[in-house]
């Protein structure tokens, strides 16, 4: 038997009929097709598939998408405004937080969620408030600066401007 | 036209804008029209005969299009998994491997069945519904009972479970070195089993178009190229009929090089039903089946003067093949062939033995061999260092290969291009405050505290070829790279390579040599990779630090070819002969006469008009193979310090201090970049990591992130790195691999330190994983 669910996802309104196993990840992925949502352990391990539930940090893995019935979501792809990044994404990409990407997603949005309870955290607070993420790349260390830079950025210290030399986008 | 110089410059990533913001594209998102999805019924035991198969449920379950077993695919596939000869010449048993179990399964996880359906719950549920009949047999787990007369078989019709036993040098080779000998040290050194994990799980989509006889494969795959050969092969198919397209993809570190069952059977059944055909690995799947790592042990002894003078090494490497050979899996034993690290050695007697388990087979893993020989090497020198009660430090510098050594011709005839060993530890030493940590050490073992100081002076061969080694070793294809660069008539330059980045950020990096060597903007050139219908015939992938070393060079000559093409046609448009012209900062002009330049552009241009000189024809491309005179050699030192809990056995890493050396840089920021991940990676190795199977019956006890321990970033400690430059003489660049030096440094820096910090209690030897509760016996024990 099917359920309806009406989200609003990334501010859009959508509605559906889905079956009542069917994960909140996959229902982001497969139905709504946003796909910058990632599964990458099926035991909630990974944290690829964080996203934003009402403006807290959840894996959607941990959910099934009915229990999203009438909440408000966020996935990375609701993180820029046009073509404006968010603070957090901007300092992942200047701070090289992300080699494959494939976790960063996740690292993002649970990021976005640190930072919102704890705007200046030390470096002690970020990787105990992210150990819920797997990043098997970057050894984690320019995850953490990331998250430093952002701190900084979005408490109004003016951000460290990186050299982007010709070219480099 | 001013240019800013880009090699060597800290260059934001052109990947990242995508992946930021989710726009990536992985394996799983995509998807056909009228896809039907895959699900595989896996061997729940290690090792039985199949006595029967009952698909008539799964057939009727809701969505279910078909099921299939073996026989199904008996017209549809042929041959037998490939085994690369690699670094084994001879074998002695190489089992048959069809992608699906017919008669018997050899470890836990192989595929016995596979359910089509129209979504993937209805593929997932069906498979479940599968009933499998098997008379369960011995599983073989232990290598040396596996080895030993009479023992069970991992596979019931082979004659045993030696896959190889290969001699590379014979032990009476150092006969007489260890008859000078003052001390012998002998010790066994494990090499845990390790699960690849990239974050990013393998997956396959498949589109067979029955009317063109075409078939395109999306994969997550290091080298689609390679995969296009293979699976064109097994499907019966020319590689000109197959496309593989690997987009982005979510890392691989070696487990995404080989090809496996699921890229053979998902094209075979789309071409069966006449369907897309798509299917994703689940995270146990993940660890249950892509291939492992590591799984080995070595009986290692080295002779030693007393004034701390290496003589000579004895090495037996056991290498736990698992139930089929790896694609690559004989390259593991290139540990044997960089078993003497950066010293100098009378001798070295080294041999493999590849035991058959029923276990999933071993493959590269970031490092594949040489993180085995750091750690080999790197143990077996403290160990004469304690023995003789030597500083570690002194010891390495009385035996290093010295700066003038180079080209050093090593023990097994292997080349070392260049290096200079010490500069890296002296500036490793200066960084870690090495003269301070020891005063410190001294004052806490007074305390009863249990610090350690771990060195790893580590080398590396990387950069395969050249193709005199690689060709015999892959069975006849030589590992060189290709390059072809196009220039469109208004210039923009789009620059194809048979690597492909799986994290590594080549879309910058080659960018980066381009724009540089053409003197143009780094937006008017774009790399592209991945896709086997673009570019040149064939490309080799990216694996053993090799992309920069031999495809970034076949780049830069494909690159030096247009720009000779660009100057015959700028002589010929100045009235001027060709050696008078003169190209510098993205502009030709006749030598003295720098006020009448023609751009890359304009240049660019014309060679698509008229009026080309004699026998030019149009258009500005070229197509370049690098194949390298020699291998690259990076080095560098890591110093771990650590402190163990004497009441838990934890280890904390105090410091982490890590001195590479590259040669020249292109983007330093990525450099970084992969020291940190891949130091992590071998952290792990020493401190979490290991797939563990029952011990009887073969039951895979680490199938979940639940109970294999990836680290997450609360377990890590932050790092002090550095760098000394010797640039490379093997190519034009100058540069070496850095992809897995991290990982072929880290693993012993961290047991080196927990050994040093436990030698007050007499425990000279750790092997990895150190956990907490290993460290707490050894210590309780030690006490006792």
């Amino acid at each position: 038997m099917k359920h309806k669910v009406a989200v609003t996802v990334n501010g859009r309104k959508h509605e559906h009929e889905v079956e009542p196993r069917l994960l909140l990840v996959h229902y982001l992925r497969d139905v709504v097709g946003l796909t910058g949502t990632h599964i990458g352990c099926d035991t909630s391990q990974c944290g690829a598939c964080t996203i934003h539930v009402d403006g807290k940090a959840v894996k959607s893995c941990t959910m099934f998408a009915v229990q999203a019935d009438g909440r408000s979501l966020t996935t990375i792809e609701g993180m820029a405004t046009g073509d404006e990044l968010h603070p957090i994404q901007q300092a992942f990409w200047d701070e090289h937080g992300l080699q494959c990407g494939y976790c960063t997603p996740g690292f993002i949005m649970a990021a976005a969620y640190l930072l919102e309870q704890n705007p200046n955290p030390t470096e002690d607070e970020i990787r105990r408030g992210l150990e819920g993420n797997l990043c098997r790349c970057t050894g984690y260390v320019n995850i953490v600066k990331a998250v430093q830079t952002a701190a900084k950025t979005m408490s109004g210290t003016p951000a460290r401007k990186t050299q982007v030399a010709a070219g480099g986008n | 036209m001013a240019v800013t110089q880009l090699v060597g410059a800290k260059i934001h990533r052109r990947e990242d804008p995508r992946l930021i913001t989710g726009h990536g594209h992985y394996i799983d998102d995509f998807t056909r029209q009228g896809t039907a999805y895959a699900a595989f019924a896996r061997s729940p035991v290690a090792h039985a005969r199949i006595k029967s198969i009952d698909v008539t449920d799964a057939s009727k379950a809701p969505g279910v299009i078909a099921v299939y077993t073996a026989r199904d695919f008996k017209g549809q596939l042929a041959g037998t998994h490939p085994a690369a000869p690699a670094f084994v010449a001879e074998k002695k048993y190489v089992p048959e491997r069809f992608p699906i179990a017919e008669k018997e399964v050899t470890y836990q996880g192989e595929i016995v069945a596979v359910v089509l359906a129209e979504s993937k719950g209805q593929a997932a549920d069906a498979a479940n519904m599968i009933q499998v009949d098997y008379d369960e047999l011995p599983a073989v787990m232990d290598l040396e009972k596996a080895l030993a007369k009479g023992a069970a078989k991992a596979h019931s019709d082979g004659p045993d479970n030696v896959c190889w036993d290969f001699t590379y040098t014979p032990l009476d080779l150092t006969e007489a070195a260890f008859k000078e000998a003052d001390v012998v040290v002998k010790e066994r050194i494990l090499q845990n089993r390790l699960a690849p994990v990239p974050m990013e799980p393998r997956g396959v989509l498949a589109e067979y178009e029955g009317f063109d006889k075409k078939l395109t494969l999306w994969l997550s795959s290091q080298n689609p190229h390679f995969i296009r050969l293979f699976v064109s092969g097994a499907l019966g198919l020319k590689e000109s009929q197959v496309r593989v397209i690997s987009p982005d993809v979510g890392g691989g570190f070696g487990s995404k090089i080989s090809p496996y069952p699921e890229d053979y059977l998902v094209p075979a059944l789309s071409r069966m039903t006449a369907r897309p055909v798509k299917w994703i690995e689940t995270r146990t799947e993940s660890i249950q089946n892509a291939t492992h790592g590591r799984g080995q042990f070595y009986d290692c002894e080295v002779a030693a003067k007393k004034d701390g003078t290496l003589l000579a090494m004895r090495v037996v490497q056991y290498v736990d093949v698992g139930a089929y050979h790896g694609t690559f899996g004989a390259f593991q034993p290139v540990a044997c062939l960089m078993a003497g690290g950066g010293y100098k050695w009378k001798g070295i007697s080294a041999r493999t033995v590849g035991v058959l388990t029923n276990r999933v087979p071993t493959d590269p893993y970031r490092g594949a061999g040489r993180p085995e020989a750091t750690h080999l090497v790197e143990r077996m020198v403290d160990l004469v260092a304690l023995e003789l009660k030597m500083d570690p430090v002194d010891i390495r510098k009385k035996n290093f290969i010295q700066p003038e050594d180079f080209p050093f011709t090593q023990n097994f005839g292997l080349v070392v291009d260049s290096g200079d060993y010490e500069k890296a530890l002296d500036k490793a030493m200066q960084l870690a405050g090495y003269a301070e940590l020891r005063k410190k050490q001294a004052e806490l073992r007074k305390q009863g505290r249990f610090m350690g100081i771990g060195l790893s002076t580590w080398i590396e061969l990387c950069g395969f070829g050249p193709s005199a080694a690689t060709a015999p070793a892959t069975g006849g294809i030589a590992l060189v790279e290709s390059a072809q660069v196009r220039v469109t008539p208004t210039g923009a330059v789009i620059v194809y390579t048979g690597t492909h980045s799986h994290g590594q950020g080549h879309e910058t990096t080659f960018s980066q040599i381009v724009a540089d060597q053409l003197g143009v903007p780094m937006e008017n050139v774009e790399l592209r990779h991945g896709d086997t219908a673009e570019g040149t015939s064939f490309g080799y992938g990216t694996y053993g630090s090799r992309s920069l070393a031999v495809g970034g060079v076949a780049i830069s000559k494909a690159v030096g070819k247009v720009i000779d093409k660009g100057k015959k046609l700028a002589a010929h448009i100045f009235e001027a002969a060709e050696e008078d012209v003169v190209f510098e900062h993205g502009s030709y002009h006749v030598k003295g006469s720098p006020d009448k330049s023609k751009a890359f552009g304009e240049i660019a241009f014309a060679s698509y008009g008229m009026g080309l000189p004699e026998g030019m024809e149009q258009g500005l491309e070229a197509v370049a193979y690098f194949d390298p005179p020699n291998l690259v050699w990076p080095f560098g030192t890591h110093i771990a310090v650590v402190e163990i809990d004497a009441e838990t056995g934890t280890t904390k890493i105090e410091k982490y201090v890590a001195v590479d050396d590259c040669g020249n840089i292109i983007n330093p920021m990525i450099v970084d970049g992969q020291i940190h991940g891949g130091v992590v990676q071998a952290i792990a190795q020493a401190l979490y990591e290991e797939v563990v199977y029952d011990e009887s019956s073969g039951q895979l006890k680490t199938g979940t992130m639940i109970d294999y321990l990836v680290p997450s970033m609360g377990e890590i400690p932050t790092f002090i790195i550095d760098k000394t430059i010797t640039p490379s003489p093997t190519n034009d660049l100058g540069v070496k691999g850095i992809g897995e030096a991290g990982t072929i440094a880290a693993s012993v820096a961290v047991i080196n330190a927990i050994c040093d910090a436990l030698s007050p209690l007499g425990i000279k030897h750790v092997d990895m994983p150190a956990t907490p509760d290993k460290l707490w016996h050894m210590m309780k024990e030690a006490r006792q």
